[in-house]
């Protein structure tokens, strides 16, 4: 057995190096955010203004997760394109795309090529509906996602400003509530929208890939998967009584919900993301304020068992060390959370750099303190290389840290995404109550298994 | 259960498509191919980055940095099962992660600078530079970088033209190619043992060339350099010191070979180590080219018969289970797309739809001559087309990459992993095992009658039978 002395709790500051280029990239491209959030509403088909390679690799990535198709249709660039642009492809691409799919909408993403060359894309929005406009045709949205300005969360969110800002009409105010989730699971999802139904308030929830990208086997053909936010509430948006927004990054983002507020007076709230009991607290207490309605029976009482089971449990997890990575708001929901168990977020890494990590961190969790380590804009490289004297017990994020897991030896949780090399990556309840009980289940049989294994006498009973 | 959605449309074809797809023993003549994708069309294909990047990450000991935006290289970070015996820098994703300011500026210096930094931190023996999309616009002079680099650091910087939109696949494969040639040649092939070979255009795949090297080890015929699984720069340097080029996969390498050969005189044979004839007739064909030691040709007879013998009882077990149950293929390069047919042939299954993305007008005319009638070939298929080929054939068991999963899945059909994320051995004989038992664990197994479309024959069919009795 390890005897620890004072000594050994001293810890040498994390060091990495600074590398001009980027070496195992802790964050993906604008489109593919984009892409997921248009597949998040009913109907609707991503199309890319650019080459065939960057919805190829999209889709390969997407699919890697949910293990449900995804079909994302492309301009596809050729030489020519790149040179006198690419509004020939596009307009025929769209024209395919129609026909083909007969979608509600063909929702277009821009990608670092279309961006460099230049190409107007309101000016090719307004000549394709000259020419080819019909009864009937599909809605069309566009957003613009360079990737060399951001990560895929701008991406997603960005495509979710420009739903709500493409489709949104005004009228006269109603209960609706807005809830712009952020990048989060198919089974999030699915727990928001049970919580919303049972405060009994209608709503607009968006995007919801929930069925889209985890659905049932087909008894006949989709080409679309069915599912996803309908545009009539996408619509109604505009009326709604208030919006809910997750991430505290957000606060100077473009958002929809400021989008909404800033032009059609829908009062907007930013949350942080409902991980953990604090910040699931407060979006239960804004749900009660903007229904009416007290926090359901059935919701106090997950929160009651949740509870319970966190003291049940809570000398295995204490000051416990976690690394932390992924995007800014899963990182802050997340080491939030740890916080409240007693674990030590000591490194909080994300490849986002929205300027805000920091500060959102603090927001969330007022006794954070100089264990932990913060920092935006990082590869996994780079995560490596301060792990070496950060002496984690666990990480925490996508799959793309089981190589750092395997080197120090350390449990990974999975969580967020991507998670390439397990199965249900995207049936992982990461919010609410409910969440924060499997989150923390998983975590403390991690643990007591690494313990478990470990000793040399082999308890079956801990 | 899930309503059918309302009013659903007929699964078409897009007119610009049709020409690109034929049933055996309907159409005569050729098979529309070698074109770039339809705009809109949701394509199966990669770019050319994606087909140069293939072809050259298996050089284990090679940095290879992705001189572009960030998406490009993070979607290749260590997806692809290419081993290594040893180093392991090709596992990592560098990319110069361009930014805002470097697209208007240009990206030169940054790239200068990354470059000699990771050279510095990963001591690399060669580095490869593959340029994306947005390079070939911005215009930067990404070979001036490489040759100073080159200089200052003492080792080969070999750029790779790899644009994606300058084309298909295909010409990534061919950039891989002038790149990777570059190397060949510059080391000295004094050696070099008599009865020596390359095995091109194969990438180590859940360890498939260490099986292929040691089938050649055992019937005495030394291996050069592997381009490029578990290649090492070194063993490149002396490839063009070997006596024959043994291709496989269809296209990637066939380029580099035929370099070879104009500059070398190294003769060529195509060969495909998947399924037992195929993997057999790689072995006697090399055994044939060096006639002047029959010794050789004896060890490939013997190994052949070890092997088959070692693996035939549980190929009939499979093949019993699985006669007559039909597949649907569809892989990067139509070479590869022969070997299934006629692995698939072996274990008692027909092929009832079968494509490519790469393949060309002589290995469509193939493919027609070797299909049954009724086959449908397509050259470069959508998500649509595949799903709509797969009902009409209602075939068992889909043959493709984790493109093509979740199609199969969803529509309650078996699948067969073949393409480069593959994490099972399917070359050599041992590799025909694996196949089998890959195939047979999709195809027999019992989930599938509870996914609706087969839940629901088995019911009409259940009525039926009731009713007949009746
Ligand atoms: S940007 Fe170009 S090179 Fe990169 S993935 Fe897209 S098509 Fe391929
Ligand atoms: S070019 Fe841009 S959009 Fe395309 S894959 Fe690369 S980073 Fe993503």
């Amino acid at each position: 057995m390890k005897v620890i002395s004072a000594k050994d709790l001293e810890l040498d500051e994390p060091q990495f190096k600074h590398c001009t280029g980027t070496r195992n990239a802790c964050k993906l491209c604008t489109p593919l955010g984009a892409c997921l959030a248009f597949r998040g509403v009913e109907g609707a088909i991503p199309f890319l203004h650019g080459s065939q390679g960057c919805s190829t690799y999209i889709r390969r990535y997407l699919i890697s997760h949910f293990r449900e198709p995804i079909d994302i249709a492309s301009s596809n660039f050729s030489e020519d394109s790149a040179v006198f642009g690419g509004a020939s492809n596009f307009k025929a691409g769209v024209a395919n795309v129609v026909r083909q799919y007969k979608p509600k909408m063909v929702a277009v993403a821009t990608t670092c090529l279309s961006e460099t060359i230049g190409e107007d894309m309101t000016r090719l929005f307004h000549d394709y509906m000259k020419e080819e406009w019909f009864e009937g045709h599909p809605h069309m949205v566009k957003v613009s996602t360079p990737s060399y300005s951001g990560t895929h969360i701008d991406g997603f969110h960005a495509a979710v400003r420009a739903l709500v800002a493409t489709l949104a009409v005004p009228g006269d105010r109603t209960r609706r509530v807005n809830l712009f989730s952020g990048m989060v699971s198919a089974a999030d999802l699915r727990y928001l929208k049970e919580v919303l139904e049972d405060h009994k308030v209608p709503y607009t929830l968006l995007p919801d890939y929930s069925e889209s990208m985890d659905g049932e086997t087909w008894s006949e053909y989709e080409k679309l998967q069915s599912g996803g936010t309908p545009i009539a509430d996408i619509m109604a948006s505009g009326c709604a009584q208030t919006s809910i927004e997750f991430g505290r990054t957000l606060s100077e983002y473009p958002s929809a919900g400021k989008f909404l507020s800033e032009r059609f007076n829908v009062p907007n709230r930013q949350l942080g993301l409902p991980i953990g009991i604090r910040e699931t607290d407060a979006f239960f207490e804004a749900l009660a304020e903007v229904s009416g309605e007290p926090t359901p029976v059935k919701h106090t009482r997950e929160r009651g068992r949740l509870v319970d089971s966190l003291i049940d449990g809570h000398k295995y997890v204490f000051e416990k060390r976690a690394i932390v990575y992924g995007e800014e708001d899963l990182v802050v929901g997340i080491a939030s959370f740890l916080s409240e168990i007693g674990v030590v977020p000591v490194l909080c890494a994300s490849g986002g750099k929205s300027g805000r990590l920091k500060r959102s961190l603090h927001d969330a969790i007022p006794t954070l303190d100089d264990r932990t380590h913060i920092h935006d804009g990082i590869d996994f490289a780079q995560i490596g290389e301060m792990a070496d004297t950060l002496r984690a017990d666990f990480i925490i994020g996508s799959s793309k840290g089981y190589q750092l897991s395997r080197k120090l030896d350390v449990p990974l949780i999975r969580i967020g995404f991507p998670i390439h090399d397990r199965i249900g990556g995207h049936r992982v309840l990461h919010l609410g109550y409910r969440g924060a009980q499997s989150l923390y289940d998983t975590i403390v049989n991690a643990l007591m298994d690494v313990k478990q294994t470990n000793s040399p006498i082999g308890y079956s009973y801990l | 259960m899930k309503p059918v959605p309302p009013s659903q449309p007929e699964i078409g074809i897009l007119p610009v498509r049709e020409a690109s797809i034929v049933e055996v023993g309907k159409a005569e003549g050729g098979i529309a191919c070698n074109k770039h994708s339809a705009a809109g069309s949701v394509s199966q294909r990669a770019c050319v980055f994606c087909g140069s990047r293939v072809v050259l990450y298996p050089i284990a000991d090679a940095l290879h940095l992705v001189h572009g935006p960030i998406g490009c290289a993070a979607y290749t970070w260590d997806i692809r099962g290419a081993l290594s015996s040893g180093p392991q820098i090709h596992r990592n994703s560098f990319s110069t992660d361009l930014q805002e300011l470097d697209v208007i500026y240009g990206g030169e210096k940054k790239l200068y600078h990354a470059l000699v930094e990771l050279i510095e931190m990963y001591k690399p023996n060669a580095a490869f530079v593959y340029s994306t999309c947005i390079v070939g616009v911005i215009g930067d002079d990404v070979n001036a970088v490489c040759k100073r680099v080159a200089a200052e650091k003492g080792i080969p910087v070999l750029p790779v033209n790899s644009e994606g939109f300058k084309g298909t696949k295909k010409d990534g494969y061919r950039a891989a190619c002038e790149a990777v040639y570059k190397l060949v040649g510059t080391g000295s092939t004094d050696d070099i043992p008599p009865h020596s070979i390359n095995i091109l255009g194969d990438f180590n795949l859940a360890g498939e060339t260490w099986i292929i090297k040691e089938y050649y080890k055992r019937i005495g015929v030394n291996v050069v350099s592997c381009i490029t699984g578990d290649a090492r720069v070194e063993d490149i340097r002396h490839a063009h010191g070997a006596h024959l080029n043994l291709v496989q996969c269809s296209g990637s390498m066939a380029h580099l070979a035929k370099m070879m050969e104009r500059d070398y005189q190294i003769p060529i044979k195509r060969v495909s180590y998947f399924g037992i004839e195929d993997m057999s007739a790689a072995l006697y064909e090399t055994a044939k080219f060096f006639s002047d030691d029959p010794t050789i040709m004896e060890r490939a007879q013997e190994l052949v018969r070890e092997e088959v013998a070692t693996i035939y009882p549980q190929l009939r077990a499979y093949r019993e289970k699985l006669q007559g149950k039909k597949a649907a293929i569809y892989v990067g390069g139509a070479f590869k797309a022969f070997s299934l047919v006629r692995a698939l042939k072996m274990l008692g299954m027909t092929t009832a739809v079968v494509g490519s993305q790469t393949g060309g007008p002589e290995d469509y005319k193939q493919l027609q001559e070797m299909c049954d009638p009724g086959t449908i070939i397509v050259d470069d298929t959508n998500p649509l087309e595949l799903a709509k080929f797969c009902l009409e054939k209602d075939v068992d068991l889909l043959i493709g990459g984790v493109k093509e999963r979740p199609i199969a899945y969803k529509m309650g059909i078996g699948f067969c992993d073949h393409n480069h994320e593959r994490k099972e051995p399917l070359a050599g004989f041992i590799g025909m095992a694996n196949f089998a038992r890959e195939v047979y664990s999709s195809v027999a197994s019992p989930v599938w009658q509870f996914a609706p479309r087969r839940a629901a024959k088995l019911k009409a069919a259940a009525a039926q039978l009731n009713g007949g009795k009746a």
